[in-house]
């Protein structure tokens, strides 16, 4: 049978388009190779010095842990609360799940920057209460970054439980499964790829949260994306190249290897 | 079984903590922000008064409305070209579209606002070339104007456009494109108006989601418009870090929610949330 294939206009089209989408991309590399402190185009010579400043400046060592321990922590509390609401929906499908579904997704829809607002409330009135876990703080950005990404994970999860078989549920309850065996023992062994895809998102999206951590941080807890835009707004400094550039090159590797993974899946 | 007494329990105490902790550390603070609107620096309604009056308010309210609009009409036709590619096209285009849609997609909004700033800005790339062949003298103002706003902008909605358009252009039946073609359609004509008006949904969807985002766009504004093309977002930002006015900021705020609620409900009256995935 025929197949209905774009024609050279449409290819000229969409390789312009993909010009555009990579071209931001490329530009880092030139830039984060420049012997000058400036921003500015590499003349004749190259350098790794904005590499080796990532390493050597304390500042974005520590920022880069500190973005790594805030995802950690926020991860697993968003994949913990979001595996446990979408198990009682699933297996209890109780009254007004549409409505408690969509309340759980509205961090998703509303506009961040109403959530960050709201999360800068929230984190100065708990400042009040305790210094450990207000504004500025590192468990407080974990805790925000959490009603961010929550959502996220709970549709991933959601949706890998809409693929299972109910009768296998079943079949554990005629047994005499308690609930708690059913969940444990029976649902979250068959959705195991569902959690850990809703837990790497999770991170991932508090890695490079901030648009929120703007607004509830300011002098201690500087995200490596926070430390980012306080470089890009003052005075442009090119170890952000340097940063971009292996972060391009981590997240042109997961690609592939994902779609390595899936080809690999789909092929037998 | 359904509604027996340990159903009930299982079903609240798992559902309850997520629950519990959305009402504690979202619903809650969001009513807190909505309280400040009406009572800071005074009680009643001045802060939506001054909404309505502030020149300089308004002119950002018409500015992000300006600017999104521009943006959704860029991200909705660029995404279209290499949607076509990435559902239509022979399995190596396929592979090459995701490529280029999936990178951007995954990288980060501020390495990707950087990477404009690396090619527009005075010193930058696309300045440093036109110069070196001697097409301009002076380097052209690129960012730090609504030009950059709308280009990174645009930049980081084209992967979001694509989803809803690819969804549509999968669904369709291809017999009838090949039947517009056997009956001696031109592939222009057969493009115009066999394929687009199939893909309407997906139009819509596509449009809604990036004028929605536009309009609480933070990040990009901030880096490309370099403080003089401000857009809502940001006037909240300095309105509660660098004015104090929290009471205008959370205003400004409520304003944004009700707003893009209102579109939302729109945009579900025509089309199904699935067709958006």
């Amino acid at each position: 049978m025929p197949t209905y294939r774009p024609g050279p206009v449409s290819l000229i089209l969409a390789v312009l388009v993909a010009l555009f989408l990579l071209m931001p991309l490329l530009a880092v590399i030139p830039v984060s190779l420049t012997p000058s402190r400036m921003l500015t185009m590499p003349t004749g010579e190259l350098s790794l010095r904005h590499y080796r400043s990532l390493i050597e400046d304390p500042r974005w060592l520590e920022s880069i842990l500190l973005s790594i321990r805030i995802g950690v922590v926020s991860s697993a509390l968003s994949t913990v609360l979001a595996l446990t609401f979408s198990l009682g929906v699933w297996m209890f499908q109780p009254r007004f799940t549409a409505a408690l579904v969509g309340f759980v997704l509205l961090p998703m829809v509303v506009p961040p920057v109403v959530s960050a607002v709201t999360l800068y409330f929230l984190l100065t009135s708990v400042s009040g209460i305790s210094s450990f876990f207000g504004y500025d703080t590192w468990l407080g950005v974990a805790m925000a970054h959490s009603v961010m990404t929550v959502p996220f994970a709970t549709v991933l999860i959601l949706v890998s439980l809409s693929q299972l078989d109910r009768r296998i549920d079943l079949a554990a309850r005629g047994l005499g499964a308690s609930v708690w065996e059913r969940a444990t023992r029976v649902i979250m062994p068959n959705i195991k790829f569902g959690i850990v895809t809703a837990a790497l998102l999770s991170f991932v999206l508090s890695w490079e949260e901030i648009g929120v951590t703007l607004f509830i941080t300011s002098v201690n807890a500087i995200t490596l994306p926070r430390l980012m835009w306080m470089g890009l707004r003052d005075n442009i400094d090119p170890a952000i190249a340097a940063l971009s550039v292996i972060l391009i090159i981590i997240t042109v590797l997961v690609l592939a290897a994902r779609s390595v993974i899936a080809r690999r899946r789909a092929a037998p | 079984m359904r509604g027996t007494l340990s159903d009930r329990t299982g079903a609240a105490l798992l559902m309850a903590p997520l629950l519990l902790f959305l009402v504690l550390a979202y619903a809650w603070p969001f009513l807190g922000v909505v309280k400040w609107s009406f009572t800071l620096p005074t009680p009643g309604l001045g802060q939506y008064g001054a909404l309505v009056s502030d020149p300089l308010v308004q002119s950002v309210f018409v500015r992000t409305l300006r600017i999104a609009a521009i943006v959704t009409i860029v991200s909705v036709t660029a995404a279209y070209a290499i949607t076509v590619v990435w559902v239509r096209g022979s399995p190596v285009q396929r592979v090459l579209a995701e490529f280029c849609i999936l990178v951007p997609f995954w990288i980060s909004v501020l390495t990707r606002a950087f990477g404009w700033v690396a090619l527009l800005s005075n010193r930058g790339l696309v300045n440093t070339w036109l110069q070196s062949i001697g097409f301009i003298s002076e380097p052209l103002t690129l960012v730090r104007n609504e030009f950059g706003v709308i280009v990174g902008m645009s930049h980081f909605l084209i992967p979001f456009a694509v989803f809803p358009l690819a969804s549509a252009m999968r669904s369709l039946d291809e017999r009838v494109l090949l039947a517009a073609r056997g009956l001696g359609s031109s592939r222009m004509r057969t493009f115009w108006t066999v394929f687009v008006p199939m893909t309407r949904s997906g139009i819509i969807g596509s449009a809604m989601i990036t004028f929605v985002f536009s309009l609480g766009f933070f990040v990009t504004p901030a880096i490309l418009g370099g403080g003089r093309s401000v857009m809502i977002a940001e006037l909240i930002y300095l309105r509660i870090f660098q004015s104090p006015d929290w009471g205008l900021g959370a205003a400004i705020s409520v304003v944004l929610v009700v707003f893009v609620g209102a579109l939302m409900a729109l945009l579900f009256r025509y089309v199904k949330p699935k067709q958006l995935v």
